[in-house]
């Protein structure tokens, strides 16, 4: 909402200034979001009219004006445009006088004549970005008079940022009443007296919706369409933002910009029988004034008549119908629909006009037929013409019903002490009807809010007329419990604090990403896809973590990062019969050297084990399985699906060289991705003793085809039932010289140990060999 | 006994001259060996007669406890010698750099919310959360923002299909927890209190340097019997004192409109000479309350939201939004 300073203290003029009045609307809730000045700031410039026109005696291109400036004697000026001729009024700067950009008005001698000032272009003024010559004005401007109050220049435009419950402030009559509440100011409003009527036309209205409460038509003879519009209407109009079009037209929109009420005129003449407020049938299909044609259903209404449909009701006018500048007779049209009816409608063909803003949020149905005066008497003013009496159509109005506001509930809610006259004297400047009722109160709103239904909302309106600012900040009272901290969750921050030790940086993707990279990396060819993305980069809900990661170690390498460490947590997405899931995985990649560049340590690319090291340190001391699987994203031969138990729980890989080529990385990337309620859950430790007799190791060295897994000679071990065994580690991996090709050496550090004694020879030798026969049952050989 | 005098002086002076702990055992051997000149007094004394004997022999022995004394202090000297030529030849650059992995870090907007939760922690709220893909009925209907509200055009929502869109606050979290509260505790004479905040990822469909199309909110909700407007204007000056370790911080509200608060208000926060808009916020609605079972009577709350990510810009002096998301190292390293 736009509007002007000037225009709105014409109705309400509280003892602010601008900055004043700008800061008590935004602290009432009618937020200002923009202040500017109507025009550049000038002065010492006034109305002149040009008396003479000499030829420079010495400058072919120049006059030697006499120029009338509203005093007892003309005064010269050297001028040297060439639309200045004699008779016509134009602004002139008198000598002291500052224009825009700081240009200061001399006396000054242009080749040999004195010149007493300037006569002045609007672009001069700062009123214009370009202008041809001088700014000719009126003929009947008056002479002498400043240029600033002839043009109501000093005023500012306000542009309001309004939340949609305030549909009562989009007017200026409805702003008046707010900054009197505000400011306990008087109100001015301009009222329009009822016209007689004239002549005795009418259109028959029939009103067939529902949604309609009411109707008001009215017929105007023998306007003058083509009637030049005035200036201080055309400027009010466009220091709103609305654009000055003709005289009828810019009277419904002055109305609606004064009392919030949109208006419609339609040309008598292209009106065929009465005028009904009708359902839209299926199909039905209307050309619209923006030259847009609009198909509709029944949830739409209509303005129609006995041929066509002409308007969409609360919206826009149809083409065709309107009033044009031959049109001599009209048909003014103000009515009332029901917000819920209107609600969305404009919205579902991309519109938004004046009109539907304003009915969707809710017009004052009592001020309709006030409109329609006013209306009458600005038409009859500007253009003239003979007026019929009012059709007016009444159906059903919003109920106003009375609600109780209890003084103690004030309390309760504000946490502030108001007294009973305290709520009567806020009530009053509100001019909300109410009953007390001992210490309550009974409080009819009025029918231009829409927004008041309950207690809570009379409540705020409390609130915001004494000032929230005088609503203290109060320390909370509440009953003191601990909040449960379960023992057995791990918490993400300390997951997120591991990682970070471990050297990586945490990220923050964006959670929608490039189809293609779902596919790619996921293998999702039916991702979860919003319907509307900012972007084609944006349109599908990640399936993984891993696309954003990938994209960030792309940032970073285009930025000249050679190690990049990246994780991230955060929720994944897929459709599932027609629901979503949305599971919180945690994911790292690693890129680059295991350890920055440094001197004491020999470089060494990152590879998968690095990797799994930091995924097993997560889960620690659960352990994890590895099995070799394959996933889109990662090396099919060094890929492995994770399983905490019997669950598979994430994927850990070294990206396909396919996709290092297609994503231009120099060097093999390693990723996991874990699902994060499987990090987080635990358990409580339950302590068992610790042996007081000293472990006993045994190294087993064996030899197995390449082929061999760990895993599958673990897996044998831990089936073997010894009595003292109490770990087998895997601490060397041999290939290469003594070896046949094709074989590894695999080497176990056996621990063994019991909790009663010390073991003798015989019991670890015996313990030992029973591991050995295991190992030699999977084709391993004791390594000579 | 002349002799034995020449025999220590002579001794004396060559540990004295010896630097190296072998010779100083061969220099040993000449006066206490075998054949040593001592060793060979000592046996001289069997050709002394009994009288003589004790007194030549207990000479004899200081002597030899004087060279010992010598030797042994010798040795020592040369040992440290050694150690001390040991260690200097060991001494390290102490200013060479460290050796191994690096530390990494957590995202500002992590640490933020960390701060965030720590602060309101403290005062008994617990943390919640809910879906970001949310049924129009948790982000809209249940929030008293029905279908076709001109509220609705205050969101500008990403759409999953006709029923889901990607939640544009975190304020459904409220309603999903207030109904799970309610479950749990709607059958006793006074429920406790909720007390949560729920942080959480939202989107909206606008980009510039300071409208990312996925950002984080904090919704905080209190619900009890005793709870009011100027204790929400308490919590939230209370905590922005505390994020911003400011004592002189404050908190101006500002008349506002949303669907699922009334009274309504936007946050304002003293920031140099003027204020910056870091949220909104009210009085839960009643329609709310309604929605999830809960006597608006009885109970009355208040419910915020804060943008985290301004809070962080303020908190480390970012200006642009967008760097939050590009997974640049050199920006994010920097809050490590």
């Amino acid at each position: 909402m736009k509007f002007s300073e000037n225009w709105l203290r014409s109705w309400a003029n509280p003892a602010l200034d601008t900055d004043g009045l700008g800061h008590q609307l935004t602290m009432a809730g009618l937020e200002v979001e923009a202040q500017e000045a109507a025009a550049p700031t000038f002065n010492n410039v006034v109305v002149a009219e040009v008396l003479e026109v000499v030829k420079h005696p010495n400058a072919d291109r120049l006059n030697v004006c006499q120029v009338n400036v509203g005093e007892a004697a003309p005064i010269t000026i050297v001028c040297g445009a060439s639309n200045v001729a004699v008779g016509v009024k134009v602004p002139c700067a008198r000598i002291g006088a500052v224009l825009p950009g700081d240009f200061k008005i001399k006396q000054a001698k242009v080749r040999n004549v004195e010149s007493f000032g300037m006569l002045c272009s609007a672009k001069e003024l700062g009123l214009a970005e370009e202008s041809q010559g001088l700014w000719l004005l009126p003929a009947d401007a008056p002479v002498g008079t400043t240029i600033r109050a002839y043009l109501d220049l000093d005023d500012t435009l306000y542009t309001l940022k309004l939340t949609p419950n305030r549909s009562d402030c989009l007017g200026i009559a409805g702003l008046a009443r707010e900054v009197a509440a505000i400011t306990g100011c008087a109100i001015t409003p301009v009222v329009a007296a009822p016209v007689a009527d004239s002549v005795p036309d009418t259109l028959p209205v029939t009103v067939s919706a529902a949604a309609c409460g009411l109707y008001c038509g009215r017929v105007v003879r023998g306007v003058n369409a083509a009637a030049a519009t005035p200036d201080w209407m055309v400027r009010r109009l466009e220091r709103s933002g609305i654009r000055s079009i003709s005289a009828v037209v810019d009277i419904t929109n002055y109305v609606l910009l004064e009392l919030g009420q949109p208006m419609h005129a339609f040309d008598l003449a292209r009106l065929s029988g009465g005028i009904t407020v009708r359902p839209a049938a299926a199909g039905e299909k209307l050309e619209l004034l923006n030259g847009q044609t609009v198909e509709l259903n029944p949830d739409y209404l209509l303005i129609a008549d006995d041929a066509r449909a002409l308007a969409l009701a609360g919206i826009m006018g149809g083409a065709g119908s309107g009033v044009e500048t031959t049109t001599t007779d009209v048909f003014l049209e103000a009515a009332w629909f029901d917000p819920n009816a209107i609600a969305g409608k404009a919205r579902s063909f991309g519109l938004n006009t004046d009109s539907s803003f304003r009915f969707e949020r809710g017009v004052d149905f009592v001020a309709t037929r006030a409109a329609m005066e006013r209306a009458t008497q600005l038409l009859l003013d500007i253009c003239g013409g003979a007026v019929g009496p009012i059709s007016e159509v009444r159906g059903e109005l919003p109920q106003r019903a009375p609600i109780l506001l209890r003084t103690s509930r004030v309390k309760r809610v504000l946490g502030i002490d108001l007294s009973v006259q305290q709520i009567e004297g806020i009530l009053d400047r509100l001019r909300f009807r109410f009953a007390l009722q001992g210490a309550d109160f009974l409080v009819t709103p009025p029918s231009y809010r829409f927004d008041l239904g309950i207690e809570a909302d009379l409540i705020e309106e409390l609130a915001r007329i004494h000032g929230y600012d005088n609503i203290p900040a109060l320390p909370p009272q509440g009953q003191l419990s601990m909040l449960p901290v379960s023992e057995s969750l791990r918490p993400l921050r300390r997951l997120r604090q591991l990682l970070v030790s471990r050297d990586y940086q945490e990220t923050v993707s964006y959670a929608f990403l490039e189809a293609d990279v779902e596919r790619d990396l996921c293998g999702n060819s039916a991702p979860v896809t919003l319907q509307n993305p900012i972007a084609s980069q944006f349109s599908v809900m990640r399936s993984s973590l891993l696309g954003g990661l990938v994209g960030a170690l792309r940032v970073n390498l285009s930025r000249r990062q050679p190690r990049v460490r990246l994780f991230e947590s955060g929720a994944c997405f897929a459709a599932v019969d027609g629901s979503y899931t949305q599971t919180e995985r945690l994911a790292g990649l690693c890129y680059g050297s295991i350890q920055p560049e440094q001197w004491g340590a020999a470089a060494r690319s990152v590879d998968f084990y690095d990797a799994k090291g930091d995924v097993e340190a997560l889960f620690a001391p659960r352990s994890l399985c590895f099995v070799a699987a394959t996933h889109p994203a990662s090396h099919p031969g060094r890929s492995a699906q994770i399983f905490l138990g019997e669950q598979a729980i994430g994927w850990i890989g070294e990206i396909h060289p396919q996709w290092q080529q297609q994503y231009d990385l120099p060097q093999a990337a390693v990723w996991f991705e874990v699902e994060l309620a499987a990090l987080l859950s635990g358990s409580v430790t339950r302590a068992s003793d610790v042996s007081r007799f000293p472990p006993v190791r045994r190294d087993l060295a064996v030899v197995v085809d390449e082929s061999v897994a760990l895993d599958s000679l673990l897996d044998e071990l831990r089936a073997v039932r010894t009595e003292y065994v109490v770990g087998v580690e895997l601490f060397d991996v041999y290939r290469g010289k003594g070896l046949e090709n094709g074989k590894k050496s695999l080497a176990f550090r056996v621990l063994l140990q019991d909790t009663q004694k010390t073991l003798t020879d015989a019991e670890i030798e015996r313990d030992v060999g029973q591991l050995l026969v295991a190992l030699q049952s999977c084709g391993a050989q004791l390594r000579g | 006994m002349q002799a034995l005098q020449t025999i220590l002086d002579d001794a004396l002076a060559v540990f004295a001259a010896t630097n190296d702990a072998a010779a100083l055992e061969q220099a040993k051997a000449r006066y206490l060996g075998r054949e040593g000149s001592l060793t060979a007094l000592l046996k001289g004394l069997g050709k002394l007669s009994v009288e003589e004997r004790p007194a030549a022999g207990a000479r004899i022995n200081v002597i030899k406890q004087q060279i010992e004394a010598a030797l042994n202090a010798r040795r020592d000297a040369i040992q440290q010698q050694a150690l001390q030529l040991k260690l200097a030849a060991e001494s390290l650059d102490v200013t060479l750099p460290g050796r191994g992995l690096a530390a990494g870090g957590l995202h500002p907007v992590t640490r933020t919310l960390e701060r965030i939760e720590t602060l309101f922690h403290s005062i008994g709220f617990d943390v919640a959360d809910g879906p970001e893909i949310e049924t129009d009925f948790y982000n809209f209907t249940a929030l008293n923002i029905p279908e076709n509200h001109p509220a609705r055009a205050m969101h500008d929502t990403f759409y999953i299909d006709a029923k889901h869109v990607l939640r544009t606050h975190t304020s459904p979290i409220q309603v999903r927890y207030m109904q799970a509260h309610i479950e749990k505790f709607g059958n006793e004479a006074t429920m406790p209190d909720i007390r949560i905040i729920a942080p959480g990822r939202v989107y909206r469909v606008d980009s510039d340097a300071t409208h990312s199309p996925m950002f984080h909110q904090v919704e905080g909700l209190w619900i009890g019997e005793q709870v009011s407007f100027a204790n929400l204007k308490g919590v939230v000056q209370d905590f922005l004192q505390r994020y911003f370790e400011r004592d002189d911080l404050t908190v101006r509200f500002r008349p506002s409109f949303f669907p699922f608060t009334e009274p309504s208000a936007e946050m304002d926060m003293s920031w140099g000479d003027g204020w910056l808009e870091i949220g909104g916020c009210g009085m839960v609605h009643p329609n709310v309350l309604k929605h999830v079972n809960i006597d608006s009577e009885k109970y009355l709350g208040f419910a915020f939201g804060l943008g985290v990510e301004r809070l962080a810009m303020l908190r480390y002096g970012v200006n642009d939004l967008r760097q939050f998301y590009e997974g640049d190292l050199r920006f994010l390293k920097q809050f490590n």
